[in-house]
């Protein structure tokens, strides 16, 4: 049996294989280095990265639902400038494409920010955030408006020549007319999804759990919601998809790529089983050999319906 | 920090609602400090999701032991597990108590369920430091004093020693017990954190306190637990990285 390759592509970027930590799962890699060899890994993500370091929200800001978690940290980070010069020394160390999340609240700060980290060897893509629903300045308010993306992807584009992949949201009607104004935009590819936004209440205090009262739900209890948006997104335009969405094991990184996934993010795993991602990939290889797949991109948007 | 998967040896109920597991965990145990905790992956489903965080209440050679009370799913399905199920353990996580520094006697002061760090603390200052161990509750059922050594309680309600709260029950004794050189060890709800921070400010003594917040991972990739630092705004602590023990003045409660 000859190896499978396990390589994928997003616009000019060349991973070892389709999976990548998600933003705001794995802070700047050295907690989860700890736990899962990186090296091992298609991409990290980085926690969003904003032009200031952001404090975030007070507590709390976390909480579990059923099969899943609400959170919302606020994008809290220490900023472009602390992460060139504390964080990518680490992140350096290690042979895996860094992928850089950017967050703003302007189109200028996402240009000024791009900028600013275009210049760093070590980052070999970036992945715009326009859809977090955790801070008031910005994030969703992009993400909701077809104009705005397009004018963040355009304007980002002027000022690097790496990957520009955009993450967005899911709270929207019709997330294809999203993916195909980033295409249109000279966008690379498109991250989907976020988060979708949810609240949980005490029953007995009547008070919100989680401070900011709304947040970000992910885990399983998104993965048929994120499945049906990449799927919406691979049948209306042609773009590579990152799907990301309650990805618990193997099978789930399967199911994302026969909807039209190029690639996969592990996110709130991370938080349960941070060894998990390494032992994804090695399954994923084992999938691919049992059932004669000798390149695992076959399986994109291999659906039949 | 690892991640383990360790047999459940048995489960003792203690007192009303409050459970003592048993677990052999060695790789634990090597590493475990009193005040560190660890992130316990209740079941193997995706209901309960998350992990949850628990005290290490005492490790005994090879065998750590847990102390909970049911609250909700989580800690139901933990208590239910049979001897010989597979605890999957993460940890030992953040930083615990420092105990060995200069002081005569360490005064133990917990809430509820924060006397559970304690017996752990009271193993290893054992033979080396005296130890008073306050403990308060809202009432006689949620005192609890298991292993720990020359105890005072108080609870809210009087049903159990005296009156009132853990941190009046501190200035009752304050007197006697400032004769020697203390050092505080704390555990327990913000209320009683902050109120005992206060007392231990005014009265100029050393107070080590483990703080709680809902967290997700426990070891600073989620960001989910901040902690308000008294020497700087512009950025939060970690609960789980930076704490959960601080020193009481490096906190805002």
């Amino acid at each position: 049996m000859t190896k499978v390759d396990l390589t994928v592509n997003i616009g000019k970027l060349k991973l070892r294989n389709p999976v990548m930590l998600a933003s705001g799962t794995v802070g700047y890699g050295n907690e989860i280095s700890e736990f899962a060899d990186l090296n091992k890994l298609g991409a990290i993500v980085t926690k969003s990265l904003s032009l200031k370091p952001r404090k975030g929200n007070p507590p709390q800001r976390i909480v579990e639902t059923p099969s899943g978690m609400l959170n919302a940290i606020g994008l809290a980070n220490v900023g472009v400038e602390e992460f060139i010069k504390d964080k990518i020394p680490f992140l350096k160390q290690h042979d895996v494409p860094l992928i850089c999340n950017i967050a703003a609240s302007t189109v200028e700060e996402y240009v000024e920010c791009t900028k600013i980290l275009d210049s760093e060897e070590t980052i070999k893509a970036f992945e715009i955030n326009v859809s977090c629903p955790n801070v008031k300045d910005g994030g969703l308010q992009f993400g909701n408006d077809l104009k705005a993306v397009a004018k963040v992807t355009e304007a980002v584009r002027t000022v690097t020549n790496k990957t520009i992949i955009i993450k967005l949201s899911p709270n929207v009607s019709y997330i294809s007319e999203f993916a195909q104004v980033v295409k249109d935009a000279g966008g690379d590819a498109v991250s989907a999804i976020n988060t979708l936004v949810g609240t949980s209440f005490n029953i007995f205090t009547r008070r919100p759990k989680i401070h900011n009262v709304n947040g970000g739900l992910s885990g399983p209890a998104i993965k048929p919601v994120a499945l049906a948006k990449v799927l919406e997104i691979s049948r209306k335009v042609d773009i590579p998809i990152i799907g990301i969405g309650g990805i618990m094991n193997w099978k789930d990184v399967i199911e994302f790529m026969i909807v039209g996934a190029s690639a996969i993010q592990i996110g709130t795993l991370n938080f349960i089983d941070p060894t998990s991602s390494v032992k994804i990939v090695n399954e994923l290889e084992e999938y691919c050999e049992k059932n004669n797949y000798k390149n695992i991109s076959d399986l994109t948007a291999s659906y039949i319906i | 920090m690892q991640i383990v998967k360790s047999p459940l040896i048995e489960t003792t109920e203690v007192q009303e609602n409050i459970f003592i597991q048993k677990v052999h965990s060695p790789e634990i145990a090597a590493e475990a400090k009193p005040g560190k905790f660890l992130n316990i992956r209740v079941s193997e489903t995706i209901y309960p999701l998350l992990r949850r965080p628990f005290s290490i209440c005492d490790v005994d050679d090879e065998y750590i032991f847990l102390m909970y009370n049911v609250t909700g799913e989580g800690t139901g399905l933990l208590a239910h597990k049979k001897p010989g199920s597979l605890i999957d353990i993460l940890g030992p996580l953040g930083n615990g108590y420092n105990f060995e520094d200069d002081y005569d006697t360490a005064v133990i002061i917990a809430g509820g369920l924060g006397a559970a760090p304690f017996p752990f603390l009271t193993r290893k200052l054992a033979d080396k430091k005296n130890i008073v161990s306050l403990i308060g509750g809202r009432n006689k059922k949620d005192v609890i004093t298991y292993n720990l050594k020359n105890v005072l309680t108080a609870s809210d309600d009087g049903s159990e020693g005296m009156k009132g709260n853990v941190v009046d029950l501190f200035k009752a004794n304050m007197k006697e017990l400032t004769k020697k050189k203390i050092k505080v060890f704390a555990c327990g709800p913000t209320p009683m954190l902050r109120a005992l921070k206060n007392v231990c400010i005014d009265n100029n003594i050393y107070c080590e306190v483990s703080t709680e917040c809902a967290m997700a991972c426990g070891f600073g990739i989620c960001q989910g637990c901040p902690i308000e630092s008294s020497h700087n705004q512009d950025t939060y602590l970690l609960v789980c990285k930076d704490g959960p023990v601080f020193n009481v003045k490096d906190v805002l409660l």
